[in-house]
C-alpha cells in the first residue's frame, strides 16, 4: 500500500487535474510527490496587479500530519512579492504553515490563503527584520519554526 | 572568640579583627562545635538542604491528588478535571475561581467542550489577521472534504472504532483519502471524523516529534483537546513507548508548573526532586540547593552496571540550570563565572600568549613576523618588541635588542604588566578551576585501572573484597573535594579583597593541599605486600580530606547565611558592592 502521503497527494493532484485550480492559481509542475510548483497571481484590484509569482511546495513523508514547506521561488529571474510577511528569500511567515497547520488543510487551501494574504496587503514592504533573517535563514523554511519553538527536544 | 577558631588554628590569633561577627559568636560556636564533634550526627549541616527525591509514580500520585481534589470541588469527571488542571498550569485556586466565575469559558479554553457555533475561532493568524483569508480557505476545505459531511453521528469523545464504523461506504477520511468500506473512524466530542490510522499517526507525531502533551482535534481551527483515554486507545496498537512518553510529558508539565519541584536534568532520568526550601528566588542568596535524585549513571547503559564510580550520582542544582553540584558558591555567582569562562577563557589565553600592548596607547598588538622594530598602527609609537622601550634609544643596533635593563624599557614593561593584571588575575583563577576539573577526570580514569588491579589482587592474594574498597572511597572523596575546590576558585575570583577573602583562601589552600596529597597516594604503584600500609595511609588521608572539605563547605555556607561575603562585582540578589571593592 502506498504511504498516506503519496495517496493523499495523488488524490489532491487528481482533484486539481479534474476540477481545475481556483482562479489565479495554476499548476506549474507536479512530477513527483516531493515538490510541486504553482503560479499565483492576485485577481482584481490589488497592489500586485499584473505580477505573477511562483510557489514551491515541498512534502516530507509525514504529510499531511506535518505541514508542507512552502515558499516563493526566487531563482531563475523569479522574485518573491514585496509583502510584510514575505522575506526576500521567498520564506513566508504565516501561522497555518507553522503551529496552526491542520492535516485537513490541502495544497490548494494553502494557495488560496496566500493569495488572499497578498490581496489584502495595504502597503508593499519587506518584514522589518528581513536582512537579518535572510542572512541566517535555513534552506528549508520549516526549520525556522523550530528556532522559536522552546520545547523541541 | 571567633567562630572561625575551630576551622583552623591559624585563625586563632586573628580573632580581634572580626568585630563584625562578634554579636552572634557564642551561638555560632555552639552549633559548630556540636557538628564537628559528632560526626554521625543526623542533624542537617548548614551547607545541606532538605529535599526529597520522587520517582515518576510518586509524582503521578501527586497529580492524582490534585485531580481528585478538583473532582471533589467542581463535581466533574476525572478526564475533565485533568484537562482543566493542565490548562490552568495546575493552579488549583485560580482554576476554581475561574470555574465558579463562568464554567463554560474555562471549559472551552481548556478544550473540553466546543465553543458555541457563532464564535468560530480564526484558524489563520498572520500579522494582519485578515478575516477574508480565513473564510476563503475554509470554504475550499469544505468542498474538498465534502464527503466527510455524511457523518453526523453523535459520538461520545471516546475512541470506539467499532461503534463509529460507518455503514455508508461513502466516508472518505479527509486526511488520507482512504475510502475502504471497512475503514475504522473516531472523533472527539466535536464529531470531526477521521480514520483511526490517521489519528494514531497524528498523535504519535505530536508526542514523539513535538513533545506535546496537549493534543487537539485534527480539524482546522478545532480547539478540542483529546482526553487521555482517547489517546491511550489510539496508541493501543502503536506500542508502549509512545504512551509511556506521553505519561512522562504530563509529569514534566506538572513538575514545571510547580516551583517546589524540579525534574532531574540528567539524560534519560525520569526522577523529580522536591525542595520547597529553595523554591523562592530570594532564598538562593543564602543557600546552595545541591540535590540529587538518587539515581546513578545513564539508565540502561552498560556503565551503570559495571563501574559504580563512572556511573555518577545525579547531582544537580535545584536553583539554577547547572547540572552539577556547585557548592560552595551560590547560583548567581556560579552563573556569572560560567558565562565569563564561556565568553573569555580561550580568547584571554590566546591574547596572553600571542600579543603585547603598545606602551603608549595600550592597543593590543600581535606580532606576526618581521623585525623587532614595532610601529603602533594606531598611535604611530615606535618601540622594541623585546624590551618594550622606545625605539629611538636603540640607535643603530637595529635587529637585536641588548637594552633589556635600561630604565625606559623597564618602565614600559611595568606599565604593560599593570594593564595585563586583570587578564592575569582571571587566568589565575580560570587555570586552577580548569585544572581541578581535568584532575577529577583523570582520577576517574586512574580508578578504573586501579579497580582492575584490585580485582586481580583479590584473586592472587588473601585480601577480601571489603579490604580493597578503600580505594573506591578515596577516589570518590577526592572527586567530591575537587568539585568543591573548582567552585571555590569561581567564588574567590568574585570575592572582594579583605580578611574574609583571606580566610576563605586559607581554607581553600588547606583543602587543596590535602587533596593533592591524597591524589599522590592514589597514584602510587600497588604491590600486594605494601597494601596494608597503603590502605592505612589512604584511609587516614581520606578522613582528613573529608574533614577539610566539610570545613570549606560549612564555613562558606555560614558566611552566606550571615551575609559575610562581599563581592568585587555586581551580583544579582546581593547589595551593591563598595566602590573601592570593584575590580
Amino acid at each position: 500500500m502506498a504511504s498516506i502521503s503519496a495517496r493523499r497527494l495523488a488524490k489532491e493532484l487528481h482533484e486539481i487535474q479534474t476540477e481545475g485550480c481556483p482562479v489565479g492559481i495554476n499548476l506549474l509542475q507536479a512530477d513527483d510527490f516531493a515538490a510541486w510548483q504553482f503560479t499565483i497571481e492576485v485577481m482584481g484590484e490589488s497592489l500586485y496587479q499584473g505580477e505573477v509569482f511562483t510557489l514551491l511546495f515541498r512534502f516530507d513523508k509525514h504529510y499531511p500530519i506535518s505541514s508542507p514547506a512552502v515558499q516563493f521561488v526566487v531563482t531563475d529571474g523569479k522574485t518573491s512579492p514585496v509583502h510584510p510577511h514575505v522575506y526576500s528569500n521567498g520564506h513566508i511567515c504565516a501561522s497555518i504553515l507553522g503551529n496552526e497547520w491542520s492535516p485537513v488543510l490541502s495544497v490548494i487551501a494553502v494557495c488560496l490563503t496566500l493569495q488572499s494574504m497578498l490581496a489584502s496587503c495595504k502597503k508593499k514592504e519587506r518584514p522589518p527584520d528581513n536582512d537579518r533573517y535572510v542572512r541566517h535563514a535555513p534552506d528549508n523554511p520549516k526549520k525556522t519554526q523550530f528556532h522559536y519553538d522552546g520545547n523541541s527536544p | 572568640m571567633s567562630d572561625y577558631s575551630l576551622s583552623d588554628d591559624d585563625y586563632y590569633n586573628d580573632e580581634d579583627m572580626f568585630d563584625i561577627t562578634q554579636d552572634d559568636d557564642d551561638m555560632n560556636m555552639d552549633d559548630y562545635t556540636e557538628d564537628f564533634k559528632v560526626d554521625t550526627n543526623s542533624k542537617r549541616k548548614s551547607y545541606e538542604i532538605e529535599y526529597e527525591s520522587l520517582n515518576q509514580p510518586a509524582v503521578e500520585k501527586l497529580m492524582q491528588q490534585d485531580v481528585a481534589y478538583i473532582i471533589g470541588i467542581l463535581g466533574v469527571d476525572s478526564s475533565i478535571a485533568a484537562r482543566l488542571l493542565r490548562h490552568s498550569s495546575w493552579n488549583k485556586e485560580r482554576l476554581i475561581e475561574k470555574y465558579m466565575d463562568n464554567p463554560n469559558t474555562i471549559l472551552v479554553a481548556a478544550g473540553v467542550t466546543a465553543p458555541e457555533p457563532p464564535s468560530v475561532t480564526s484558524p489563520i493568524r498572520t500579522h494582519i489577521g485578515d478575516r477574508r483569508t480565513t473564510r476563503s480557505a475554509s470554504k475550499i476545505i469544505s468542498t474538498l472534504s465534502s464527503s466527510s459531511k455524511t457523518s453526523s453521528k453523535a459520538s461520545s469523545s471516546s475512541y470506539q472504532p467499532a461503534q463509529t464504523r460507518l455503514k455508508a461506504e461513502r466516508f472518505v477520511c479527509p486526511i488520507c483519502y482512504d475510502d475502504s468500506s471497512d475503514l475504522q473512524t473516531a472523533s472527539l466530542d466535536c464529531d470531526h471524523l477521521f480514520c483511526t490510522g490517521c489519528w494514531t499517526t497524528y498523535i504519535t507525531s505530536k508526542i514523539r516529534d513535538e513533545a506535546e502533551h496537549c493534543i487537539r482535534c485534527m480539524a482546522e481551527g478545532c480547539c478540542l483537546v483529546a482526553p487521555d483515554t482517547f489517546i491511550q486507545s489510539a496508541l493501543a496498537g502503536e506500542g508502549e513507548p509512545t504512551w509511556a512518553r506521553f505519561q512522562e510529558l504530563l509529569v514534566r508539565h506538572f513538575v514545571s508548573c510547580n516551583p517546589n519541584l524540579k525534574y532531574c536534568p540528567h539524560p534519560g532520568c525520569t526522577n523529580t526532586v522536591s525542595c520547597p526550601a529553595a523554591a523562592s528566588k530570594s532564598s538562593l542568596t543564602t543557600v546552595v540547593p545541591a540535590v540529587s535524585c538518587g539515581a546513578r549513571g545513564i539508565p540502561g547503559s552498560p556503565e551503570a552496571l559495571t563501574s559504580a564510580v563512572a556511573a555518577k550520582e545525579h547531582y544537580f542544582c535545584f536553583g539554577c540550570p547547572i547540572d552539577s553540584d556547585h557548592r560552595p558558591v551560590v547560583c548567581s555567582v556560579a552563573k556569572m563565572w560560567l558565562k565569563k569562562c564561556a565568553d573569555d577563557s580561550e580568547t584571554a589565553n590566546w591574547i596572553k600568549s600571542n600579543t603585547k600592548e603598545c606602551p603608549k596607547c595600550q592597543s593590543t598588538i600581535e606580532k606576526n613576523g618581521g623585525c623587532n622594530h614595532m610601529t603602533c598602527k594606531k598611535c604611530k609609537h615606535e618601540f622594541c618588541w623585546v624590551c618594550m622601550g622606545p625605539w629611538s634609544e636603540h640607535g643603530t643596533s637595529w635587529y637585536s635588542c641588548n637594552r633589556y635593563e635600561e630604565k625606559s624599557g623597564t618602565d614600559a614593561r611595568d606599565a604593560q604588566s599593570k594593564s595585563r593584571a586583570s587578564l592575569e588575575r582571571y587566568l589565575h583563577y580560570y587555570n586552577r578551576w580548569a585544572n581541578h576539573e581535568q584532575s577529577a577526570k583523570l582520577s576517574l580514569d586512574l580508578y578504573a585501572k586501579t579497580e582492575k588491579k584490585m580485582e586481580d589482587m583479590q584473586i592472587t592474594s588473601s585480601l577480601t573484597w571489603i579490604e580493597v574498597q578503600f580505594m573506591k572511597k578515596a577516589v570518590e572523596e577526592a572527586d567530591k573535594c575537587r568539585m568543591t575546590l573548582k567552585w571555590t576558585y569561581a567564588m574567590a575570583y568574585y570575592l572582594a579583597r579583605g580578611n574574609e577573602k583571606e580566610l576563605f583562601e586559607d581554607n581553600q589552600r588547606d583543602l587543596e593541599q590535602a587533596v593533592e596529597e591524597l591524589a599522590e597516594l592514589l597514584e602510587q604503584p600497588i604491590e600486594a605486600d605494601a597494601i596494608p600500609t597503603l590502605r592505612q595511609k589512604v584511609t587516614d588521608k581520606t578522613v582528613y580530606v573529608h574533614k577539610r572539605n566539610e570545613i570549606v563547605l560549612e564555613d562558606t555556607a555560614n558566611g552566606f547565611l550571615e551575609g559575610r561575603w562581599k563581592w568585587n562585582a555586581r551580583v544579582e540578589g546581593f547589595d551593591e558592592p563598595d566602590q573601592a571593592d570593584l575590580v
